[in-house]
């Protein structure tokens, strides 16, 4: 399978445990970080994560909703999306 | 700058594309706070096979062909929706003008055809199905009538079915019979509607220059010069520019200009990645981008406050044409920039009910009907969504939708329109659709008669331009 790459979009109040959190949900997908970063955007904390799914039977769907509980569980909102979302609107 | 390096396979020779952290919170920002939304993947569908004298074999043909096609459109917009994050507000179908479909139908009334459709929608789970039509520009065949009289009926007998009837062309000239008559079928569907505010005519468009593409309701249908099946794609994004234009520090207009230019290239390139999936995942052609900035109810998602950004006090002040030109260009060229496949009618819309900036404008006085038919000549489509008397005389409706007919016939352009003759309402009452449709301040008509005018029939000619060959 050609593997899929998401950007995943963690925004919220900082605290103690959302990158342990999130990435633990991201292992039970099987879903690989190829890069992390994190920074402070309008008062928010702001991560942001490009993962790598090869697995074939890969649930999206569950994927997103499990992630989106969790962020909800963490006090903070998480978003994953194909990367090409990014890459068409801001590159030709 | 911090940045992510996202692969890029296929594209600058495989080399990876740097996004920066700030771009992709822009369109996050974009979706969460500033109302970017597809409002529309609309699938065009051909009827043409459907035709048969017999009406109830062709509904059943209607049926079976709709339900088919359109069976996994829903379902596989959603997951287009989920993989890339960005909200698909309507799925729409557009039909072959039906007019067309059932022309060897010898029966008086078609309304049986728009029950079909309506089912067919819901029983596929679609908003709003169009293509309830007729193209007579140049003249009315008996089909064409037999479907225009079937209106008024069909739209109060059905919830999702949408009509439009294209009367005018630069090519043809205007229908001067069909816009009499159209009067007289507006102000019908609205009395037959009468219990809802007569939300029949939300769902007729009267046309000049009507495309063949256009995925927005109501005057969506399937052209006959169409392929089998096609999905069609309708981006908006007033929010994003509104905020994008309110972010710049005392620009010029050409700043503006630019500004405008590279947001509607964003928002048109989100619109194609969507499109061209929801297209692959259901064996269909992609038809059109369709860039059309097309305001919301919701604050700050509105055309007028874009204009008033520019530095308009309020919305329909003199200034206003000039801006929305600005604007309307500026759009076209961002759209244009972004996708080899623009069409419909990609601009800015101006319905007044679906605009909390217009609907501001009506009610403080700013923005009159006169000033909203000078603005349809420097923007798409055109008089659309306003609330009217319900005493204005048919003669007067088909007065209003002469002039607006003119203007797109003379400018090459497509214009349009949608108008409500609020029963037992009168100026000053506010009309209330909810939803998308939003809240009609009930407009001024002018008073002076133009009963004789329009009483006189024939055609108008096509302008000198349109001999072109």
């Amino acid at each position: 399978m050609v593997p899929s790459r998401f950007i995943i979009t963690v925004i919220g109040a900082d605290k103690v445990g959302i990158v342990a959190g999130v990435t633990r949900v991201m292992a039970d997908f099987s879903a690989n970080i190829v890069d992390i970063s994190q920074t402070i955007m309008e008062d928010l904390f702001t991560m942001i994560m490009l993962a790598e799914v090869k697995e074939d039977n890969f649930d999206l769907a569950a994927f997103q909703k499990t992630m989106s509980e969790k962020g909800h569980e963490l006090g903070v909102e998480v978003r994953v999306q194909h990367e090409d979302t990014f890459r068409f609107m801001h590159r030709i | 700058m911090k940045t992510l390096s996202v692969s890029c396979t296929g594209y600058n020779g495989g080399l990876p594309v740097f996004i920066h952290l700030e771009e992709i919170v822009e369109t996050i920002k974009m979706v969460t706070n500033e109302n970017l939304d597809i409002r529309t993947v609309t699938m065009g569908i051909s009827l043409r096979d459907c035709s048969n004298p017999d009406i109830d074999i062709l509904n059943e043909n209607i049926y079976n062909k709709i339900t088919t096609y359109a069976r996994d459109l829903v379902k596989t917009t959603d997951e287009v929706e989920n993989l890339y994050g960005i909200p698909i507000i309507n799925k729409r179908i557009s039909v072959t003008p039906i007019a067309v479909v059932a022309e060897s139908c010898d029966v008086p009334d078609l309304t049986s055809v728009a029950m079909t459709l309506d089912r067919a929608a819901e029983d596929v789970g679609i908003d709003f199905i169009g293509g309830f039509s007729a193209l007579v520009q140049k003249g009315m065949t008996p089909g064409d009538m037999r479907l225009i009289q079937s209106i008024p009926k069909s739209l109060s007998s059905t919830k999702k079915v949408c009509s439009s009837v294209n009367v005018a062309t630069t090519k043809a000239g205007i229908n001067m019979d069909a816009v009499a008559l159209m009067g007289r079928i507006v102000k019908e569907t609205a009395e037959m509607t009468r219990d809802q505010g007569g939300i029949g005519c939300a769902k007729l468009v009267v046309f000049a220059n009507a495309p063949d593409d256009n995925p927005f309701m109501a005057g969506a249908f399937h052209g006959i010069g169409e392929p089998e099946c096609t999905i069609n794609v309708g981006v908006s994004g007033p929010g994003v520019v509104n905020s994008a234009v309110r972010a710049l520090e005392d620009p010029s207009l050409g700043d503006i200009s630019e500004c405008i230019k590279k947001t509607a290239f964003k928002i048109t390139r989100m619109g194609e990645v969507i499109g061209k999936e929801v297209a692959k995942r259901l064996d269909a052609n992609f038809g059109v981008l369709d860039l059309s900035l097309a305001p919301t109810p919701a604050i700050g998602d509105s055309v007028a406050s874009i204009l008033e950004a520019m530095g308009l006090e309020s919305c329909g002040t003199h200034g206003t044409t000039a801006a929305l030109a600005l604007l309307n260009d500026a759009v076209k060229k961002g759209g244009a920039m972004a996708s080899s496949s623009v069409g419909g009618l990609s601009g800015a819309f101006i319905p007044v009910s679906e605009d909390e900036g217009m609907i501001r404008a009506v009610r403080r006085g700013s923005l009159s009907l006169d000033k909203l038919e000078a603005m349809t000549s420097v923007c798409s489509v055109g008089l659309d969504m306003i609330a009217v008397p319900g005493d204005t005389p048919a003669s007067t409706i088909s007065a209003i939708i002469a002039d607006e007919m003119a203007i797109g016939m003379v400018n090459k352009k497509t214009t349009a329109v949608r108008i409500i003759p609020a029963p037992g309402k009168v100026v000053g009452d506010t009309l209330e659709f909810g939803g998308l449709l939003g809240t009609a301040p009930v407009m001024a008509v002018n008073g002076f008669s133009s009963e004789k005018f329009i009483g006189r029939g024939g055609r108008i000619p096509a302008p000198i331009h349109a001999l072109t060959n």
